[in-house]
């Protein structure tokens, strides 16, 4: 009973500075969602269904879009980096994967912005190389440069996780499978993917909630029309001081978000019992 | 059998090769543009090289000595602030019964996990109030709310990566709790703590939104410079606050496996 207490004042202080600065607010802006001038009612959401119903479509799809990529190419990566055979190929793509995860968001949009454009980097060397004419040539900043710059961004880190816990597999089983015959595919997906989709499963669930708080991103490369919800909250703000339609918006990725955060705490309740 | 591998390293280098241009073009691209004079659709590279952007960036006038200062002030005090905080609460996860210990873990996720744009409105009204809006003080506050989940998952995990015997011995020769702490585990934790620094600190450093409605424009960090720069189509100002946000992220990605163990990765979110 004396250590439970003693655990609980150790975590407190770090609890009540999430309560003070996030969970305070945080229920500031969704009291602020339903006011309606002086009074409540639900004018803020039918508002924001009729402005941006489209940009919420779009939001899940690209956050979804990326996430499935995500977890595609850290899978790809973690387990060449854990069954590859050639040394210095393996050596290689360890130096090489990590060189986006620390970079700033606010880097990786203006990086990207000049690089994806349609007279940017990569289109003058397409063209210089013949491949394509200046004429052919598109810009990707719209959905497809977000998509690009949140997998370009977040693929590191899920790989780091995944990685670490693929290194810390028995590799007992790896090597018996193998021995059997079994192809590396195969061994990656029957016998290391379901070892560690705890970790895969954290590591996706984070880079989702941070895709969809993002506002340099979308802000940087695709402000126009439909874009991500964050721009759109950032626009009620700035230009219409529209504080009412803003903490809507702001509700409605809330309970997007907070059904992947119930996976996470299904998954977690499943590892404990 | 030897052929076979002999015509491997095709696929291989191609695919090594695309990744290697898929992560460093753009990469290059930024760096082109920290010494482009001039440089226009359809030259491939820019036509005239120089400096002159730099000077503009570094000279009295331009702010971005002050922001590169504020920055790192900014996140040195939310590296201290975080550590002060997650230290003893992620003893606690690791290592003491807790009651609802994951929903305890989980709500540290929630300034991750909810959109924070709504919110860092509110607490700038908040801050108003209390005279904490446009100084360094909230900006702190702010991040070190936004980088827990870091400094606490991972401490937690760095405690539960140090093998519980070594205390439990220390115990029994006569070590007190507080000494068994300082002597043993802490020791042993320590790379763990340093990875969940550096995570925080590159967390703070790399913060927009929350320093935009709490800190701007009296405590203007890198961030707010290069979005200022970059929105006002100045392209080579916004490369050069870039790149110097670049620079710390590049060398702590450098070292962070040294910190990182996989043990301690493994345990991450558990």
């Amino acid at each position: 009973m004396q250590t439970r207490f003693l655990a609980l004042l150790l975590v407190l202080p770090a609890l009540i500075m999430i309560v003070l600065f996030f969970i305070v607010p945080l229920f500031a802006s969704i009291l602020g969602a339903f006011e309606v001038g002086d009074s409540f009612g639900l004018g803020n959401f039918s508002k924001s269904f009729d402005l941006y119903s489209k940009d919420m479509i779009f939001t899940v799809v690209i956050v979804s879009i990326s996430t499935v990529l995500i977890g595609l190419l850290s899978i790809a990566i973690g387990g060449y980096l854990t069954l590859g055979e050639n040394p210095r190929s393996v050596a290689i793509l360890r130096w090489l994967y990590r060189w986006p995860m620390f970079i700033p968001f606010i880097v990786v949009g203006q990086v990207l912005r000049t690089f994806l454009a349609k007279n940017g980097l990569m289109n003058n060397i397409l063209v210089s190389l013949g491949i394509l004419t200046p004429l052919q040539t598109t810009g990707f900043l719209d959905w497809r440069g977000i998509v690009i710059a949140f997998v370009w961004k977040q693929t590191p880190f899920v790989t780091l996780l995944v990685a670490g816990a693929m290194a810390s597999l028995d590799r007992s089983t790896i090597e018996a499978a193998r021995n059997l015959g079994a192809s590396r595919l195969r061994i990656l997906i029957e016998i290391v993917v379901p070892q560690i989709s705890g970790t895969l499963l954290v590591g996706l669930i984070l880079s989702f909630v941070t895709m969809m708080s993002v506002l340099s991103v979308p802000l940087m490369i695709n402000a126009q029309s439909p874009t991500m919800l964050t721009a759109d909250i950032a626009f009620r703000i700035n230009a219409h001081g529209d504080y009412g339609v803003a903490n809507a918006l702001g509700v409605i990725s809330l309970l997007l978000t907070a059904g992947v955060a119930l996976i996470y705490l299904r998954q977690t309740m499943k590892d404990r019992l | 059998m030897t052929a076979h591998i002999d015509l491997w390293w095709l696929p291989r280098a191609f695919i090594l090769g695309l990744l290697a241009f898929i992560i460093f073009g753009p990469l290059t691209n930024l760096l082109l543009w920290t010494v482009a004079e001039k440089w226009y659709f359809p030259h491939m590279l820019p036509l005239e090289y120089g400096f002159t952007f730099w000077q503009r960036v570094f000279s009295p006038r331009g702010n971005a000595m002050a922001s590169l200062m504020t920055s790192i002030v900014v996140a040195t005090l939310t590296v201290i602030a975080s550590l002060v905080l997650a230290i003893p609460a992620g003893y606690a996860l690791s290592r003491l019964k807790l009651p609802f210990r994951g929903l305890i873990l989980l709500a540290f996720l929630i300034p991750q996990a909810f959109p924070n744009l709504p919110v860092y409105v509110n607490i700038a009204r908040f801050f108003y109030e209390i005279g904490l809006n446009g100084t360094i003080a909230g900006v702190v506050m702010v991040h070190v709310t936004h980088g827990l989940v870091y400094a606490v998952w991972i401490a937690t995990a760095a405690f539960s990566a140090v093998d519980i015997d070594l205390e439990e011995a220390a115990r029994s020769i006569g070590a007190g709790p507080l000494r068994a702490f300082r002597d043993v585990t802490l020791p042993l934790a320590a790379p763990g703590l340093m990875a969940s620094a550096i995570f925080v600190f590159l967390e703070s450093l790399d913060e927009f939104t929350g320093s935009y409605f709490v800190g701007a424009p009296v405590v203007n960090t890198l961030p707010l410079l290069l979005y200022t720069a970059g929105s006002g189509g100045n392209y080579q100002i916004a490369s050069i606050t870039a790149l110097l946000l670049l620079v710390p992220s590049i060398g702590f990605m450098l070292v962070v496996e040294r910190f990182l163990r996989a043990d301690v990765l493994s345990k991450v979110g558990h």
